[in-house]
């Protein structure tokens, strides 16, 4: 496969629903168990970190530290979800279920397929911004003014995380090969996208290199300005950079994926 | 046909399956029967060559076409996140069909191969006999015209095997067109109306089973115990056979003249006459090096 054919668009097409509808009965049997992470993980780090570290901490760009960190909390619940759906789920769900195989037996395309498995992914991270946004507002650390748009904007980060998740999956050679872009990418990033302390604090170098190619930077930017109530000029940047990559990645992701089973 | 990387899994190979037929494909492993199978429900690409399904192109209408096949794979691939009966309707969501006619369609289905009592049990907890039936059931859920089957009995005991076979033969009679492929060459004599033996990507033979048995080794084999006697007297007769480690196959119209033969003249006594079966013609045309 040529380079150009990795972007070339593929045509999707509205079966792609029932793969999400599929992934959507599957999470909703499960239900309770399935909400439990996002309730209370947020709780645990608002205690351990916000309330507890918090104390020892000054304000951070004027801000107690648990205000600090709690759109950040919401952000890596984001990427987390969206990431491992679409590369531990997905991988499961071709290679060892062999979900895929049999859905490509029906009219239902690859192309398909793999959209319904993305828009999966970014409906699971946007369910977890649905719950912690009513549970962080209740400590009072985000301003719900416009907190409800937290939700659709991480239905995008969703796309773009699956959509980076899924490009894993196209190319790992088994499943605890996955650990490594876990290990390498997305604890990274878990912890130096201004998430926990601010992004101006490092190095110039290091913080030209998190807006350029740290995709978490921008969710946890455009969670942080929704959530303070000052909706910036600079979130157009966030979002754009955001939207941009992610329509990029979900093509490539496609044909990455189709490179891989179609064969 | 269609090209792997350095490996050319299927080559110049050209058949017609007819509507309501039973056709079937033998060969040994690794001979092409599934990467066939794959490229007749369009998963598989064509390298080059034409393949053209109730008239349509494989390559430009694979959604239309797919729409009228139901496809029993050679692995198991039920979903397991799901009960018997969801599999069923999840699964007719991916043709469309509306949910209470998909819910009528599963009950008919599920008493059709006889799994009614299973209606709410997890996919992995039933045993294979099961897993074979459901994914049979699953295959029929858009009525197809045409079932596709890989090794559609592997691994089952004799009665799930003969329950799978009538089932084929009552899908038949309703007008279904059912291409298999098998290594039970038992099961394709008994069910198929024609059949092609391929090898190395390439079709070796065609026809109805008692056409290719008569053809290739004729209908009767006698079966004696090799000695250097026998294959002189047999050369003199010049008779068809083939030696096999301790045992002669001698291929024959008539085994009865044989034997008798063998026994009047070459004073033989420890023979065996049989009917030949597809098993002998395969053997006959592919070998009997194991394959990987």
């Amino acid at each position: 496969m040529r380079i150009s054919e990795y972007f070339r668009i593929p045509t999707v097409s509205s079966k792609s629903y029932t793969v999400w509808q599929r992934n959507k009965d599957v999470f909703m049997k499960d239900i309770k168990l399935n909400f439990l992470p996002p309730f209370i993980e947020p709780l645990l780090y608002l205690a351990a970190l916000g309330f507890g570290l918090g104390r020892f901490i000054e304000n951070i760009d004027g801000v107690p530290y648990a205000n600090f960190i709690a759109p950040a909390l919401i952000a890596i619940s984001v990427m987390y979800a969206s990431f491992f759906e679409c590369s531990y789920g997905s991988y499961v769900r071709m290679y060892y279920q062999k979900t895929f195989d049999a859905i490509i037996a029906t009219p239902v395309t690859i192309e398909d397929v793999i959209a319904g498995e993305l828009l999966w992914g970014a409906t699971r991270s946007m369910i977890n911004a649905a719950v912690m946004v009513p549970v962080i507002a209740l400590f009072g650390l985000i301003d719900i003014s416009y907190a409800l748009l937290i939700i659709p904007f991480a239905f995008l980060g969703g796309l773009l995380f699956g959509a980076i998740g899924m490009c894993f999956t196209a190319v790992t050679p088994n499943i605890m090969a996955i650990n490594y872009p876990v290990l390498l990418f997305i604890t990274p990033m878990f912890l130096f996208s201004g998430t926990f302390f601010p992004l101006n604090t490092l190095p110039p170098l290091v913080q030209y290199f998190a807006i350029a190619f740290l995709p978490l930077t921008h969710i946890v930017n455009g969670i942080r300005l929704i959530g303070y109530g000052t909706l910036e000029p600079v979130l157009l940047f966030d979002l754009a950079w955001i939207t941009v990559v992610c329509a990029v990645l979900l093509v490539v992701s496609i044909n990455m994926m189709k490179k891989r089973l179609i064969i | 046909m269609k090209k792997y990387k350095d490996l050319l899994a299927v080559n110049d190979v050209s058949f017609t399956i007819d509507e309501g037929e039973m056709f079937g494909f033998l060969g040994p492993n690794g001979a092409g029967k599934t990467t066939i199978m794959r490229m007749i429900q369009c998963v598989s690409p064509l390298t080059s060559g034409s393949l053209e399904i109730f008239g349509m192109d494989a390559m430009s209408h694979p959604r239309e076409i797919k729409s009228h096949i139901g496809v029993v794979p050679q692995e198991n691939n039920l979903d397991m996140d799901f009960t018997v009966y969801e599999n069923l309707l999840v699964f007719s969501r991916y043709f469309d069909i509306p949910r209470s006619e998909a819910e009528r369609r599963a009950t008919e289905l599920l008493e059709f191969v006889h799994l009614e009592d299973k209606r709410d049990t997890m996919t992995e907890s039933l045993s294979g006999g099961m897993k074979r039936r459901l994914i049979l059931a699953r295959a029929l859920i858009n009525r197809p015209k045409m079932l596709i089957l890989d090794e559609p009995t592997v691994g089952l005991d004799p009665q799930a095997r003969h329950l799978i076979w009538d089932k084929l033969r009552s899908l038949k009679k309703q007008g279904v067109t059912v291409v298999l492929t098998s290594h039970y060459l038992d099961e394709v004599e008994k069910l198929c109306d024609r059949l092609v033996v391929m090898d190395y990507g390439k079709i070796l033979v065609e026809g109805s089973p008692s056409q290719v048995i008569e053809e290739y080794v004729g209908s009767g084999i006698v079966e004696a115990e090799n000695n250097p006697e026998l294959i002189e007297c047999l050369q003199r007769k010049e008779a068809s056979y083939e030696v096999i480690g301790d045992l002669v196959h001698i291929y024959t119209d008539n085994p009865k003249q044989i034997a008798e033969y063998l026994t009047m003249e070459c004073s033989l006594s420890k023979l065996t006459a049989r009917p030949a079966t597809l098993e002998d013609v395969f053997l006959k045309l592919t070998g009997r090096r194991l394959r990987e």
